[in-house]
């Protein structure tokens, strides 16, 4: 947390002083090769996701008998599947689900968990207390387990995923914001708005938000990699979003059953999770070297 | 020490209570009518009716929550939907198979993560570290059926060394260990790149704490102070990592046993959500939370192991 290095004085906007730990973190955070490898690696499935249309060699939903199990290489450059559709068209297609599943469970995760442990953080006292006692309740859920029910109680689409995602990392996000809001309320920043006559709300959402919203995307970008991972687990099992629709799990599924045939049905889907998973995790790690002052040393 | 354990076991009570009401939130609140989701669209207002008599449903929120509670808390986990058994027993006949599955792994992940951290640790920013890093950024990028799928397509169809289906059978060892053997690595490789991460951190802060320059100027050999000092006192954060992942384990053993066609909790999982069995869901949650909190009960006492000051 960059902000315990400069106390700030008067109630003027927190950013001012701030400027040369952000900068120092932004330069951190670009000279660290992990950094860099991760953002190839993702802006490479983002591209894929966008450009589908234009960077598909077919259509991902069109069956082609005659062309089924087609080893990789010619007109299908990754192969086809049991029903001749070409595998990477459906591998592009696939990381649109993949993409907007994680991108919006782990997003509705960072508003509901991040406001209730930041309201829980500053108001405090017994409410705070059970208020997280809830959330360590929902933190020892196993969390594909409890992906798994909900979907399956559910029913398994699109929006249902999402849910069932943001509510196995709703409890972590809670915790990641209310730790600092604990420290920051006893701060004079806060003081000095309130003495303004600003409402909690506006000083909750205004002053302290910007200060631990760092930390909370850094956390964001850990726990989207394993967004990606829980989706394609689950559509692994058979719980994703309903087929036709391409998504690298259910790719692996439909790869596994043909195994012994066509092995690369199997292999390029896991690569494509491989290299998203492993970029967000870069660049996770990447922007907690950069933001821990704890690392700085040496 | 029994007193120790005693008020941890008692603490425990709580948790479990609470841990069953969000069990009985998900299962019982979030669908709206169970019976028309274990039913379908299409069922007949008689099947509905016979289906809640038969559960339980008709009778008020409260009183179905209480009756769960009281029966989870006594071991009445309940019976299966499709097969009529007690779902304890159906679990008791696979359960071998998980258990030897997660102990290995578990075994597994901490004989490489520990030495491993802490031989990155204490070369910081060298070339052992900087592989070790990177090497446990792959391994827990790794969605475990991805990695499933890669190690049988190597080890099992195309070198041929290991088997591709790994049902056991209990009674022959040398069977036993055969077929665990590439679904333990697989779940092992997961687990000893998250312990890989936290021992080499937790080394780091420990060594750079005053008592191990004290340590060192005492005259201690550097060896004796990582082992004894050091070590020691960076094995709790190991040991809470351990405890949190067994959550990790437990779904990731799913997709494991799945993958390598194992019976286990895993298999009995995805048969009854392909049977809309919801009794064995309900009670596979149960039983689910019921090891957990067991786990955190065991990490919490391994702290009094290690650390004389948590016993206070």
């Amino acid at each position: 947390m960059s902000a315990t290095a400069t106390p700030a004085p008067v109630p003027a906007p927190a950013a001012a002083p701030q400027v040369s730990p952000l900068r120092r973190a932004v330069q951190r955070f670009l000279s660290n090769p992990t950094t860099g490898i991760g953002i190839v690696l993702c802006a490479l499935v983002v591209i894929g996701a966008v450009f589908a249309p234009y960077l598909s060699p077919h259509d991902p939903i069109d069956q082609n008998i005659i062309d089924r199990l087609a080893p990789p290489g010619g007109d299908f450059p990754l192969g086809t599947d049991a029903y001749g559709r070409d595998v990477l068209s459906r591998i592009l297609w696939g990381a649109r689900v993949s993409l907007i599943v994680s991108l919006s469970a782990i997003a509705a995760a960072i508003m509901i968990g991040g406001t209730i442990g930041m309201i829980s953080g500053y108001i405090g006292g017994r409410f705070d207390l059970i208020t997280m006692q809830v959330m360590d309740v929902l933190l020892s859920f196993p969390s594909l387990i409890l992906g798994l029910i909900v979907v399956a109680l559910l029913g398994p689409d699109l929006v249902n995923l999402v849910v069932a995602i943001a509510l196995t990392a709703i409890a972590p996000f809670a915790r990641i914001a209310r730790a600092p809001v604990l420290a920051l309320k006893e701060r004079a920043f806060v003081e000095a708005g309130r003495a303004l006559g600003f409402s909690h709300i506006r000083v909750l959402f205004v002053h302290i938000l910007p200060n631990i919203l760092s930390e909370v995307l850094v956390m964001g970008s850990l726990w989207m990699a394993t967004a990606v991972r829980t989706e394609a687990s689950l559509s692994f099992i058979g719980l994703g979003v309903k087929p036709p629709t391409p998504t690298w799990g259910g790719m692996m599924r439909d790869g596994f059953e043909n195994i012994l045939d066509a092995p690369w049905l199997s292999i390029w889907p896991g690569l494509a999770i491989l290299v998203l998973v492993l970029g967000l995790n870069m660049i996770g790690d990447g922007l907690r070297d950069a933001t821990d002052p704890k690392l700085r040393g040496e | 020490m029994i007193g120790f354990i005693l008020r941890r076991l008692i603490a425990a009570i709580p948790t479990l209570i609470a841990v069953l009401t969000v069990v009985f939130l998900i299962v019982r609140v979030i669908p709206g009518d169970p019976a028309l989701v274990i039913l379908g669209d299409q069922a007949t207002p008689e099947a509905i009716a016979a289906l809640h008599t038969r559960l339980g449903l008709d009778r008020p929120l409260w009183e179905q929550y209480f009756a769960f509670l009281g029966r989870s808390l006594s071991g009445d986990f309940g019976t299966s939907l499709v097969t009529n058994r007690a779902i304890v027993s159906e679990v008791a006949a696979v359960l071998p198979h998980t258990l030897d599955l997660t102990g290995a792994s578990m075994v597994i992940g901490v004989v490489i993560g520990v030495p491993l951290g802490i031989w990155a640790a204490l070369h910081r920013n060298r070339a052992i570290d900087i592989a070790a890093r990177l090497l446990s950024l792959v391994g827990l990028s790794f969605p475990v059926f991805v990695s499933g799928v890669f190690l049988l397509l190597a080890f099992a169809l195309h070198w041929k060394v290991f088997p591709v289906i790994g049902n056991a059978r209990l009674d022959d060892f040398p069977d036993r260990i055969h077929k665990l053997i590439l679904p333990a690595i697989t779940l092992g490789l997961v687990m000893s790149a998250y312990v890989t991460r936290v021992t080499r951190s937790a080394m780091l802060g420990v060594l750079a704490e005053d008592f191990i320059r004290t340590a060192r100027a005492k005259g201690i050999p550097w060896r004796r102070v990582v082992w004894k000092h050091g070590l020691r006192n960076a094995l709790i954060p190991v040991v809470t990592v351990v405890g949190l992942y067994v959550g990790i384990l437990i779904g990731n053993s799913v997709l494991t046993e799945i993958v390598f066609n194992r019976p286990g909790l895993g298999k009995i999982i995805v048969g009854a959500l392909n049977q809309r069995d919801y009794t064995m869901l309900q009670g596979l949650m149960v039983i689910y939370c019921f090891l957990i909190v067991v786990v955190n009960l065991i990490t919490d006492l391994t702290y009094g192991l290690i650390d004389p000051r948590v016993k206070a």
